[in-house]
């Protein structure tokens, strides 16, 4: 079973479409007469490592004294971005992210990895992908990015909303689940995952794209860049300066454990194993 | 209390997750189902056969062909007055467009939800399933994704529901559809399949996967991967079962070289038999299946091949 293509895209000229001069090549000439400013929001969620658990009283996920770090999907978005600055594409890289103080550590991250500088909207408030989408837009409305990259998912509450509602309330384009962009002039060509395999639009730009699992692998960030990334500037803001409400939606009634599976028997032999599966659980 | 379910669906018919959707919209009362796209006939004579489906809008318009997401969620909001719940199946166009249709209503969607409690509340897997929220919705209006492995799908036969066409208004040209590359695949789909066979990291190589081919072949399965599988290049994502991948819940569900990381777990425990075959006996795969068979893939796949055939 071959791989259709190489696991790391960059910006990839779409093969089906006819090549553009000066896209890949000769871009910067691009980014001057369509100067590209990316928006990034990065979330900060527990560890991808973190075997989290359910807190007794039923009331969330217990996230006291648990490593946390850049959504992975955000982490994605982020490369991308800095690629297509590296590209010559896009002009500027802004991270932004919602939430408590410590955010900001996460926004430094996206600094480490190439973004130029960040946006933070403070808040101790839970925040819901709709209230996410409203301040986002409010600081889309003033930056003017071209361009809005996000993770197609937070691994903590796994809503798999906040860009395509993002991109619903500036009226934008989407190309959700990244596995290949390409800038071309005014356009975005977005190949997308999708349950049967890929699919490729041809998206107006401004336009939101959230990234897959593929689109490329995020860098470690440098030691220098790291040192560097603390003089870059963190603009901070509250949603109330942004005018936006952000009362949750949706209550959490209760938080439960997942019904538990009890371990089953081990077979000694691929025999025993196909008896079993006939006889016993009568599957096969 | 009326909801209205999109529909997907192919040449066979409502695509399996739709018809759980549907089957999640009838625990709330009166359902209606909505195919949007060109040259609908069939689908909407498949539509109109599900059970607990009272009416069926058909959209034709060559703007909703691949169901774009900027189209049909325009559509859907043009459609929304007249309902209280708005459903559509966790899959990638579920997913695509119905928070779309969320925001532009002013909703927060609730995605991917489990269970129906009552009209406002919902459960729903959190942190890669490793914690179930009941969620209360205080919206107007309540814009939903259904996980297919939690509701036991409606027949695609046995109703008789009447259609009714939808006049599509203006659609917003953002996007446009370049093309699609789809696997061409006789087995059934991962997410309708009974029984499925996916192989992880323990493959070693993309060509090693069909080991897995006579296997799927004898049990008339669905082949997919863990995500390890998919980062090392060794099949396409669209076999990724897991949290960020497809959520399956088979008859029977086979490992084979499958830790079983919980980014996987979250798209498989529910199967209702686990068979795992890995090497290393310590794995945590062996924590949640029925039948764990210690053992060298390698050996254990062309033997049990061998053994399925004899039987």
């Amino acid at each position: 079973m071959e791989r259709r293509r190489q696991p790391v895209a960059g910006l990839i000229v779409a093969h089906n479409l006819p090549v553009r001069e000066g896209i890949s090549v000769n871009s910067s000439q691009e980014a001057v007469r369509f100067p590209m400013k990316i928006l990034v929001p990065v979330k900060r969620v527990v560890d991808y490592n973190v075997k989290v658990r359910v807190k007794a009283d039923g009331s969330g996920i217990e996230t006291n004294g648990v490593k946390m770090s850049m959504n992975p999907f955000d982490e994605i978005a982020v490369e991308e971005a800095v690629r297509l600055k590296e590209k010559g594409v896009a002009t500027e890289i802004i991270a932004v992210s919602l939430g408590v103080t410590q955010c900001q550590e996460t926004i430094r991250t996206a600094l480490a990895m190439g973004a130029d500088r960040g946006i933070l909207v403070e808040t101790d408030a839970e925040l819901q992908p709709l209230a996410v989408a409203k301040l986002l837009k409010a600081i889309a409305d003033q930056e003017q990015p071209k361009l809005i990259i996000l993770g197609k998912q937070a691994i903590d509450d796994d809503m798999s909303a906040t860009g395509q509602m993002l991109a619903a309330l500036l009226g934008w384009s989407q190309g959700t689940f990244a596995s290949k962009v390409a800038v071309e002039g005014e356009r975005l060509i977005v190949t997308r995952e999708v349950d049967g395999g890929l699919e490729t639009v041809d998206l107006a730009l401004p336009s939101i794209i959230t990234t897959d699992l593929r689109l490329n692998e995020p860098r470690y960030a440098s030691l220098p860049n790291i040192m560097k990334a603390r003089k870059k500037p963190i603009d901070t803001k509250k949603p109330a300066d942004l005018g936006v409400d952000v009362t949750p939606r949706l209550q959490t009634l209760k938080v439960e454990e997942p019904p538990k599976r009890k371990a089953g028997v081990k077979v000694g032999s691929v025999a025993e194993l196909v008896e079993k599966l006939k006889n016993e659980a009568k599957v096969i | 209390m009326t909801s209205l379910v999109l529909l997907e669906f192919d040449d066979s018919g409502i695509k399996q997750p739709s018809r759980a959707a549907v089957a999640a919209a009838t625990q709330l009362g009166e359902t209606h189902v909505l195919v949007a796209g060109v040259n609908l006939g069939a689908a909407a004579a498949a539509a109109a056969k599900l059970p607990g489906v009272a009416k069926v809008l058909v959209a034709e318009n060559a703007a909703l062909d691949h169901v774009l997401a900027e189209p049909t969620a325009a559509l859907l909001v043009a459609l929304a007055p007249n309902y209280s719940h708005i459903l559509a199946a966790t899959t990638a166009v579920g997913k695509n467009i119905l928070p779309r249709v969320a925001a532009l209503l002013d909703v927060q969607p609730i995605s991917d939800i489990a269970a129906v409690v009552d009209a406002d509340t919902f459960v729903r897997p959190i942190y890669a399933g490793n914690g179930m929220a009941t969620v209360k919705s205080s919206d107007g209006k309540k814009v939903i994704t259904v996980r297919g492995a939690s509701f036991d799908p409606v027949a695609a036969e046995g109703g008789n529901a009447a259609t009714e066409n939808v006049t599509v208004g203006d659609m917003p040209g953002l996007s446009k559809f370049v093309s699609a590359e789809l696997s061409k695949s006789e087995r059934p789909e991962l997410t309708a399949a009974r029984v499925v066979v996916s192989g992880g990291r323990g493959m070693q190589a993309g060509e090693n996967f069909k080991l897995l081919d006579p296997i799927a072949d004898k049990l008339g399965a669905a082949v997919g991967a863990s995500r390890a599988a998919v980062d090392a290049g060794f099949v396409p994502n669209e076999y990724q079962v897991g949290q960020t991948g497809k959520i399956v819940a088979p008859e029977l569900y086979v490992a084979v070289g499958i830790s079983g990381a919980i980014q996987h777990l979250a798209g498989m425990k529910d199967s209702k038999v686990i068979v795992a075959i890995n090497k290393d006996e310590e794995a945590p795969i062996f924590q949640v299946a029925d039948y764990g068979l210690v053992a060298d893939l390698f050996n254990a796949l062309p033997e049990l091949a061998a053994e399925l055939e004899r039987s």
